[in-house]
């Protein structure tokens, strides 16, 4: 991992920690659908009685004070194409979302759904210094990770601690305070293309906003529709999003693996717009309609007049029945899926104690996907709508909005990744004044 | 790669970059205040500024506004004529008169009453003054004279004071006020209440009392006539003296041949003698014990 990349997580978090002080931050999901943005506002609580009250900020409670979402333009698989067109929808969001919250905001956190994911799990060791585990203990062990070798054209934007084991015991979430000797870690590490990531975040400055995070979108999906027991147990929630379909899988609270197939409801669009010949708008018009995926009986005698190209009434006009649409949809639904169940079944998912599915994401809404997806990843699905968090306007509380919701609840409880621990000393190269200012601290 | 300026078929609406900078700037509370508040404050200001610097305005309003004023000031409802002080003596009247300081025909809108008040409350003659402007242009001053009571000889000179030790006038002499007491020392003026009662307890010797002495700022010495003196203690002077008294009127102790009555220990009151007597005393004794005459 390099020195870069650390420092840049860290001014990010450092950036987060600034708006939460100042109690207000803006989520960002950036999908290949819509642009959604949310301001949240952190309520300080006043702590004690009478007097020697002072407000407290409590990380949970938040609530969603502006919201607005646009029609995403110039972003394909999750990724931005034209940078003109993307910082144009960006900029539709957030202005909707502050004239909502009448409120200005600067720091924006940010999800990012392309840029082809991939998961790595590290393992590093190292020995404890002195009896307990302490903080630095922790940053020393994770600096001691095998960092694989990714490639160069990709940057990490995750490195979670899953699991400790200190002393070869187990399923430690947080070591700190424990007595041991050999303190190991488990760290999932998720990368992603770098281009894309370097092209979503001056996409960001040109909107004049302070980056404050980067979460990987299936990651904060997952948060926001996984309940806690699922979370807990072991589940994998898949998103089907516009252009990409995220999947994550969580136990033990930690997201374990992530990846993304990259196809989504652009791509049923596309089928429909092809195969019955209509127009992109008037087949995302039907698909959204008239759509579905398993046929029945009514569904050959349900017809669907199809809008004319030409637009004319008299010349041209046909008809298709229900059940053509259905067939049109669903090969490719089943396509995605069985990239999910491929994604699934390299991951080790079905050695998890639980193996609940949830599918979330704006093509989720298809009526029979749940039956479509128990029938092919051969497991109980569910579609998981996103937590219900206070402000958020009826309009957003969609499976679409999975991910959005799910980023405010990344921010208002974040996961400590490896950059919120000090690296060791050893690792600092070039930055002796700050050995030294720290040595003077630590020693007098 | 496309044309550049493809024929797009419908951009989606979105604020343009200045618009957005120019809404978010907008949004920041600093900026609105500034706006909301400080511009037009900033352009009333500048506009007062610019018209009166422009066209002397300035001076045209002031002058405008004396105008006014001094038309009002100078109706003939308002002219004080007259100054009268009832009830004083005339010379103190006169010095009243100088110290008020109104130049007549005044205008009452001008002449400050309290102004005038505290002046002549300023002049030692004077304990208190009511100054009233009554409505037929007169200004009437009601003073309040202190009323000498003791005259005192000291270090600066010979002054008048009032019961209270108050200054009321400078003498050269003290035969110009041959009907007043005269007291003398340092810090006699602090205490002129007791010397009065004092030389009230004195009465039956009034016609040879010379005056009261404050001794070291403390204690009162009785001057009378033939160089006898009644020293009075600290506290209970006054009992002290009506015992002198006391003896002066059933012995006659004070046509006797003394110099001092010591009554500052009131336990062991001490009599002085002149040298005559104490040599008469001498003879007198002896003759009585039978020697040589």
């Amino acid at each position: 991992m390099n020195r870069h990349l650390y420092d840049l997580q860290r001014a990010m978090r450092t950036r987060r920690d600034a708006a939460l002080r100042r109690g207000v931050i803006a989520v960002l999901d950036i999908g290949t659908t819509k642009v959604s943005c949310l301001v949240l506002q952190f309520v300080p609580e006043e702590e004690g009685e009478g007097a020697n009250a002072r407000p407290v900020l409590r990380q949970g409670a938040f609530r969603v004070i502006g919201a607005a979402n646009t029609r995403s333009r110039g972003i394909a698989f999750g990724e931005i194409t034209s940078m003109d067109e993307c910082e144009r929808a960006i900029r539709t969001a957030v202005q909707g979302a502050q004239k909502m919250a009448n409120l200005r905001f600067d720091h924006v956190v940010v999800a990012f759904s392309g840029g082809r994911p991939r998961s790595y799990g590290v393992t590093g060791e190292t020995e404890v210094e002195n009896g307990a585990v302490t903080e630095a203990d922790i940053g020393q062990v994770l600096a001691e990770c095998e960092i694989p070798d990714y490639g160069h054209d990709r940057d990490a934007i995750h490195a979670l601690p899953v699991n400790f084991c200190l002393d070869h015991r187990t399923g430690l979430t947080d070591p700190r305070g424990q007595i041991g000797r050999d303190l190991a870690v488990d760290m999932h590490l998720v990368t992603v293309a770098r281009t894309a990531l370097h092209n979503l975040m001056h996409c960001i400055r040109r909107c004049d906003l302070e980056l404050a995070g980067i979460v990987a979108a299936p990651y904060a999906t997952a948060l926001a529709s996984l309940i806690e027991d699922e979370q807990e147990l072991g589940a994998a929630c898949i998103d089907i999003g516009g252009g990409s379909t995220g999947v994550s899988i969580f136990v033990r609270r930690q997201m374990i693996y992530t990846d993304a197939v990259r196809m989504g409801g652009h791509h049923i669009t596309s089928d429909i717009c092809q195969g019955l010949q209509v127009s992109m708008q008037d087949a995302e018009r039907m698909k959204t309609k008239h759509g579905g995926l398993i046929a029945t009986g009514i569904d050959d005698r349900d017809m669907i007049e199809l809008p004319s190209i030409l637009g004319d009434w008299d010349h041209e006009r046909r008809q298709i029945s229900r059940s053509e649409l259905i067939g049109v949809m669903r090969p490719r639904v089943e396509e995605i899926l069985e990239e999910v169940r491929a994604r699934l079944d390299a991951s080790g998912f079905e050695y998890l104690p639980s193996q609940r599915i949830v599918l979330t994401g704006g093509s989720a809404q298809i009526p029979g996907l749940e039956t479509i997806a128990s029938h092919i990843l051969g497991r109980q699905c569910r579609v998981g709508k996103p937590l219900r968090v206070q402000g958020l306007p009826q309009s957003a509380t969609g499976t679409s909005f999975s991910t959005t919701v799910g980023l405010a609840m990344h921010v208002s409880c974040p996961h400590d990744e490896w950059w919120d621990f000090e690296m060791p000393q050893d690792r600092h190269g070039a930055r002796k004044v700050v050995r030294a200012l720290r040595w003077f601290k630590e020693n007098w | 790669m496309l044309p550049v300026r493809a024929a797009q078929p419908r951009r989606d609406p979105a604020p343009s970059r200045l618009r957005y900078r120019l809404t978010r700037l907008w949004l920041r509370p600093a900026f609105r205040r500034l706006v909301n508040l400080g511009v037009p404050l900033a352009a009333v200001l500048l506009a007062s500024w610019t018209l009166l610097a422009q066209f002397d305005l300035q001076a045209r309003a002031v002058a405008l506004y004396e105008k006014a004023r001094d038309a009002i000031v100078e109706q003939p409802q308002f002219t004080i004529t007259a100054i009268e002080v009832p009830d004083v003596s005339a010379d103190l009247a006169e010095q009243i008169k100088i110290a008020a300081f109104v130049n007549l025909p005044a205008s009452s809108l001008e002449v400050s009453v309290a102004a005038v008040r505290s002046r002549i409350e300023s002049l030692d003659a004077v304990e208190r003054a009511r100054v009233q402007i009554r409505s037929n242009g007169v200004l009437e001053i009601r003073a309040i004279e202190r009323m000498p009571v003791v005259v005192w000889r000291s270090e600066k000179g010979i002054q008048l004071l009032d019961q209270n030790g108050i200054r009321v006038a400078e003498v050269d002499s003290r035969l110009r006020r041959p009907d007043l007491p005269l007291i003398a020392g340092d810090g006699a003026d602090g205490h002129v209440p007791e010397a009065l009662l004092l030389l009230d307890d004195a009465h039956p010797v009034l016609g040879r009392v010379r005056g009261l002495v404050r001794v070291g700022e403390r204690r009162w010495d009785l001057v009378l006539d033939r160089g006898q003196t009644i020293r009075l203690p600290e506290t209970g002077a006054s009992e002290a003296l009506r015992r002198v008294m006391a003896l002066e009127a059933g012995e006659e102790l004070l046509e006797r041949d003394l110099v001092t009555v010591d009554m500052r220990d009131p336990r062991r009151p001490m009599l002085r003698l002149t040298e005559h007597a104490v040599s008469e005393l001498e003879r007198l004794r002896r003759m009585d014990m039978g020697e040589d005459a």
